[in-house]
């Protein structure tokens, strides 16, 4: 079986609020898929519906063969779910959970290497109550992982930890894929989708607005390049604008923007204020991210 | 099978870690017990129709630990469990909800059982308690009583849309059946009017069922008890299966 998840036409409504507006698409075995946008895009509600923790008002939703209404039970054995919010009893030990977790499965993994795999061999004996935030999370993904899952959902995986913290869970997920399983997860960093995963949808008010790689998203933007240095003395801006591709050149004091694409624009820019003998410093570039691609897609600037 | 039995395992140290729940189950009813039988010991008395005030006493207290732990362990557990998003956690797995449910009514009836028998083997062996009555009947009145408070708590816990109002309604309840109900202060000393009042609180079936039993009353003599501990387990169950929710 190549697709792990299909989603046709899912729709969910609360009351008067449609949360998901008709969202249709695959995720491949193997990949790792995010989902991506603002708070109360939908992005929960969809990861919910495709666990069969929630009853879709329209569409159909199949995982891993199983609709995950019917065949809740069997499908829960199947995949592994790490919730944005939940908690454990504040006085049950790491162990205990993780012991009592794997009880719940028809097959399960051996939970002391997994504990050790996750950095948290030391702290076994620690009531849940007393873990940091980090750490908390990575008991939740040793739940998610104790059955050997097909398929391991990660609902806003990093909110709230420090940097270091995230970067130490980007590196988990991608363990999870190595291991050979697929990957679904949402969050509202665009850095994290851009760095994590091999396709991207990004979603805004319960509807998909864009669904690719975020190097073909970001291509597909056509979105300028900056290049951005500091002059000493003043000089003819025109030299700039007639190197090739460049569509802007900004002046702010010292500082230079220069907007323009092409693979060769720096080299261009670099090279122009060689000729006319403008010394620099400071000299980067800046590349369209996802974010500019949500910017451009929906015209709404996304809060980290 | 066996995550259920790993889940009952669990909860019961979570229960013994929760030092609140703990002491009122199990240690609470022996300090009522060396307080009350040190005043009044256990001296036969015409007062309680030939019995002593720790006979009498036992089986109400009995009835206490089952009050406390219906609708104060119970509703608060429960509640809380839903509002912090553990039931969530346990529902994304596939465990079966009556599974979560049979290891709360199993922990909590083995901890209600414990605290009982505590009691009963501190009385025989400080007051010289007496029994007069069949074992067996008392455990199935205490059966009875237990799971008809449990489903009581149930019912606090479901309708409550958070653990605090939970634990409020919990309390509400759970005092005025305390001092009234003849659990704590004998019902003789109750007046007249306050009587009838009782008669309205499902713990004063409780205590009058027991004590009953207790002193080897037949449970012919005790049918309106039965009925009214019955009706309140059966609707308790029915409106929870109703009103329950995972979060």
């Amino acid at each position: 079986m190549e697709t792990a998840i299909v989603v046709e036409g899912l729709r969910k409504v609360y009351g008067e609020v449609v949360a998901v507006d008709g969202i249709s698409f695959e995720v491949r075995r193997g990949e790792i898929f995010g989902m991506v946008g603002p708070n109360g895009a939908g992005k929960t509600t969809t990861i919910e519906c495709i666990e069969g923790l929630r009853r879709p008002d329209g569409g159909t939703v199949t995982t891993l063969g199983l609709d995950p209404q019917r065949d809740g039970y069997e499908l829960r054995e199947r995949i592994g779910v790490q919730l944005q919010e939940s908690a454990l009893p504040n006085r049950i030990k790491v162990w205990e959970a993780v012991d009592m977790f794997a009880s719940f499965y028809r097959r399960s993994v051996e939970w002391e290497p997994l504990l050790e795999r996750l950095g948290l061999a030391e702290k076994r004996n620690t009531d849940f109550a007393k873990l940091s935030g980090g750490q908390k999370q990575r008991l939740f993904i040793a739940l998610a992982l104790i059955n050997d899952p097909e398929l391991v959902f990660l609902d806003e995986l990093t909110t709230g930890l420090d940097p270091q913290a995230r970067r130490a869970m980007w590196q988990l997920v991608f363990d999870i894929r190595e291991q050979g399983k697929t990957v679904f997860l949402t969050t509202h960093f665009m850095e994290e989708a851009e760095r994590l995963c091999d396709r991207v949808a990004i979603v805004d008010d319960g509807r998909i607005v864009a669904l690719d790689s975020p190097e073909k998203l970001v291509r597909s933007l056509g979105a300028e390049k900056r290049v951005l240095f500091t002059v000493e003395r003043a000089f003819d801006e025109a030299a700039l604008r007639a190197v090739p591709g460049v569509t802007k050149v900004e002046r702010n004091g010292e500082r230079i923007t220069v907007y323009g694409t092409g693979d060769r624009l720096v080299g261009g820019v670099v090279n122009a204020l060689e000729t006319g003998g403008v010394p620099f410093r400071d000299l980067r570039t800046e590349q369209p991210t996802l974010e500019d691609v949500f910017l451009a897609l929906t015209g709404k600037q996304i809060r980290g | 099978m066996r995550g259920l039995r790993k889940l009952t395992w669990v909860e019961a140290k979570l229960f013994l870690r929760e030092p609140a729940a703990a002491f009122f189950t199990l240690l609470f009813p022996l300090v009522m017990l060396f307080i009350f039988g040190s005043i009044y010991g256990n001296e036969p008395t015409d007062y309680f129709d030939g019995h002593g005030a720790v006979d009498v006493s036992v089986p109400a207290y009995i009835a206490m630990i089952i009050a406390t732990v219906g609708l104060l362990s119970i509703t608060i557990n429960i509640a809380v469990y839903r509002e912090n998003g553990i039931l969530r956690r346990y529902r994304a797995t596939p465990l079966r909800p009556q599974a979560i449910l049979a290891a709360s009514v199993l922990v909590n009836l083995v901890m209600t059982f414990l605290g009982g028998l505590l009691l009963i083997l501190a009385a025989r062996a400080v007051y010289g308690l007496h029994f007069e009555g069949n074992a067996v009947g008392v455990l199935l009145a205490f059966l009875l009583s237990a799971l008809s408070f449990f489903a009581l708590g149930f019912v606090i816990a479901s309708v409550s849309p958070t653990a605090r109002v939970a634990q409020v309604l919990g309390m509400v309840l759970f005092y005025p059946m305390l001092f009234l109900s003849g659990a704590t202060i004998p019902w003789q000393e109750l007046p007249e009017w306050l009587r009838r009042f009782s008669e309205f609180l499902p713990l004063t079936h409780v205590v009058t069922l027991l004590q009953g039993l207790w002193f080897g009353e037949p449970f012919g003599d005790h049918l309106k008890e039965v009925a009214v501990l019955l009706g309140v387990l059966v609707v308790g169950v029915l409106i929870t299966v109703e009103t329950f929710r995972w979060e």
